[in-house]
């Protein structure tokens, strides 16, 4: 493995990915095991969905990216620079939403934007008002700029949360579940909004348990699970290697199902009108010119695709409890 | 400035064209289509060269900004602004319950000096009302508020879940911390302040006031009387700043506000305690409050500095291994709340 040094360019290390960890593990002082051996590689420019059960590692794996928490042992550089050692320079552009919007309660969602702003050191505090009526703007809060933080509703609070995220210009946004405690509309502008980011070349670093939302907005997605990474690459990929699932909807079950044992399809099950089987190595064309034959009045015939969920459940596993 | 309207208004537009077409669009074409789109973008161009902004350098003077931010956002407080009127009232209480004990003619205190220094000497002259509402409030009511306002300062901060976010800004650990204790020392000054000021207001509203006789015996005129009053205010804030280490230092320890606050003030009064049991009196000299009323010597004639000049260095000492400790603590510190 390579190992460049600390001092390297800049643009170096993010060609090869704008986030990099190798062999990352952070094992808490009980003795808890929350991240173990992580690899991960976001490719600059991506829309990088990380999916997990709770207590995956995820929110552990991202503080340890923004320096918050040191690594037990591996390296993680953001933007090519080490964590937490260049959190100096790396972390002015990031925008990071952890593990929810955290504010002061008793100050106006604008004063709470400023705070934020004031303790950023490359912010230019002669445009910070202009930058906070933007990010206000951005969200959709301008109106309730002047109002107490804690009289904001949690869709409220997670948009101020973002705003912060975005009160400069940034390379690499880190949202940890934005569009929790969000309605409908709101869900739907913060999914536009990071398309319309990730179009201006931001990579945006997106962790969610959502998996329409992931499927939606993400090019890559990683999954973990146990502190484990369980596999990463494009969305599009990762849902291809599910097979979908061949679907006859037939009045005739008893004959469509004997049918599709005999054309060599295999785990063949019946639900009302609906017959499911995993699709033979053939053409599908010809299972339904079999079915046909054999006088099976098919209503409709097709391969459900698996879906990111599928996936998921796939990887995971069904299990509900989450993992001690 | 006019790189944010811009795009404040190309946002405004931009986000109206997505909803727009967001809408149109069949859920089937959203599924594939942004996919394909950044997929081909992020091959076509590295990030590193598409409308990426230069590096930005900081401001020297941004620690100031934040110093600014942390005062105004700790004064603004309605429990700061709580403290330090509870603080503006004890000097009401006395001056008014001396007022009215001595309207019949008798002198305050008379029953043999109990109570605090110079109680005496206020209805003489309403400046001592300042000495006596210093020496009345340094034991326990300026050293709790202090002990409240540095065992919240990290961990108020931690528990509200805002210390993340000034982290990564990136306020920086040993700036924040720095920052944190310049606030804390700002309120030892400003609540002495309060104290003093509601005091020679009152002082001046219910007493006479003129030239003073010092403890020495010798007669000051006011005005050498008030620089002297000053004096001691500064005394009393610097007296205060070993609480506000040992304090923050504890702030540092805890995730819980609350707990910061408790076992600060837990501390301050055992050490109060600790320093009357004589059997102690071997470690009572690097008690922070064992000088504390030492202040009093400041109103000698000529000034008696040794106790003065041991309390300054004691609170010094506290302050270097305190503070060390909590930067020791915070920049090693896990920030998992």
């Amino acid at each position: 493995m390579d190992a460049p040094p600390a001092t390297e360019p800049d643009t170096e290390g993010v060609r090869d990915g704008i986030i990099r960890t190798r062999a990352l593990t952070k094992r808490y002082r009980g003795g808890q095991l929350a991240v173990d051996g992580l690899d991960l590689t976001v490719p600059a420019g991506s829309v990088f969905g990380f999916l997990g059960p709770n207590g995956s590692g995820k929110t552990t794996t991202i503080r340890m990216l923004m320096g918050l928490i040191e690594p037990t042992s591996g390296t993680a550089r953001v933007l090519g620079q080490p964590m937490p050692r260049g959190t100096r320079a790396v972390l002015p552009h990031v925008g990071a939403l952890i593990e929810g919007p955290a504010l002061y309660g008793f100050l106006s969602g604008r004063d709470n934007l400023i705070r934020y702003d004031a303790a950023d050191p490359t912010a230019d505090p002669r445009t910070r008002r202009a930058r906070v009526a933007a990010a206000l703007d951005r969200v959709g809060l301008t109106a309730a700029g002047g109002k107490k933080a804690k009289a904001y509703s949690l869709g409220m609070k997670q948009r101020l949360g973002l705003a912060a995220a975005l009160l400069q210009p940034r390379r690499l946004l880190v949202l940890d579940e934005p569009t929790n405690g969000l309605d409908p509309q709101g869900m739907r502008e913060i999914r536009s909004l990071i398309r319309e980011l990730a179009s201006d070349g931001t990579t945006v670093f997106l962790s969610s348990h959502l998996l329409d939302e992931i499927e939606q907005v993400c090019t890559h997605a990683a999954v973990m699970a146990q502190g484990r990474l369980i596999t990463q690459g494009a969305v599009a990929d990762l849902a291809a290697g599910i097979r979908g699932r061949l679907v006859v909807t037939t009045p005739d079950t008893g004959d469509a199902a004997r049918v599709l044992k005999e054309q060599g399809a295999s785990d063949v099950t019946v639900e009302d009108d609906r017959v499911t089987a995993e699709p033979p190595d053939r053409d599908l064309a010809e299972v339904n010119a079999a079915l046909v034959t054999a006088g099976v009045r098919v209503r409709g015939f097709g391969v459900e695709r698996a879906s990111l969920e599928d996936a998921f459940v796939a990887l995971t596993g069904e299990g509900f409890d989450v993992a001690g | 400035m006019s790189r944010a309207e811009s795009r404040a208004e190309s946002r405004a537009e931009s986000r109206v064209e997505s909803r727009a077409e967001s809408r149109v669009e069949s859920r089937v074409e959203s599924r594939i289509e942004p996919r394909v789109d950044s997929q081909v973008e992020s091959q076509a161009e590295p990030v590193g060269s598409s409308g990426v902004p230069a590096p930005r350098t900081p401001s020297p003077l941004w620690t100031f900004g934040l110093l600014r931010s942390e005062l105004v956002t700790t004064f603004r407080r309605w429990r700061t602004l709580a403290l330090l009127g509870v603080l503006a009232a004890v000097p009401v209480l006395v001056g008014i319950a001396v007022k009215i004990e001595t309207s019949d003619g008798s002198s305050a205190g008379g029953g043999g000096g109990a109570g605090p220094a110079f109680m005496s000497q206020i209805t003489n002259n309403g400046l001592f009302l300042v000495f006596t509402a210093l020496s009345a409030t340094l034991p326990f009511f300026l050293p709790m508020a202090i002990g409240v306002v540095a065992g919240d300062a990290i961990a108020g901060e931690a528990n509200a879940g805002t210390l993340r976010y000034l982290l990564v800004a990136p306020a920086g650990r040993t700036r924040l911390l720095l920052i944190k204790y310049a606030t804390t020392m700002s309120f030892c000054l400003v609540a002495t302040l309060v104290v003093s000021l509601s005091a020679l207001a009152v002082g001046a509203l219910l007493f006479p006031l003129g030239d003073l006789t010092t403890i020495s015996g010798t007669r000051i005129s006011f005005t050498d009387g008030l620089g002297r009053a000053l004096l001691i205010a500064l005394v009393v804030a610097a007296s205060l700043t070993g609480v506000g280490a040992l304090g923050l230092f504890v702030s540092t320890l805890t995730g819980s506000g609350i707990a910061a606050m408790a076992t600060t003030v837990g501390l301050l009064i055992t050490v109060q305690i600790l320093d009357q049991i004589p059997q102690l009196h071997a470690l009572q000299p690097y008690f922070f409050s064992h000088y504390w009323l030492s202040f009093a010597d400041l109103m000698r004639d000529p000034v008696y500095w040794d106790d003065l000049v041991k309390n300054l260095g004691l609170q010094g000492l506290y302050m270097a291994v305190f503070g060390s400790a909590a930067w020791a603590r915070f920049t090693t510190k896990d920030v998992t709340a």
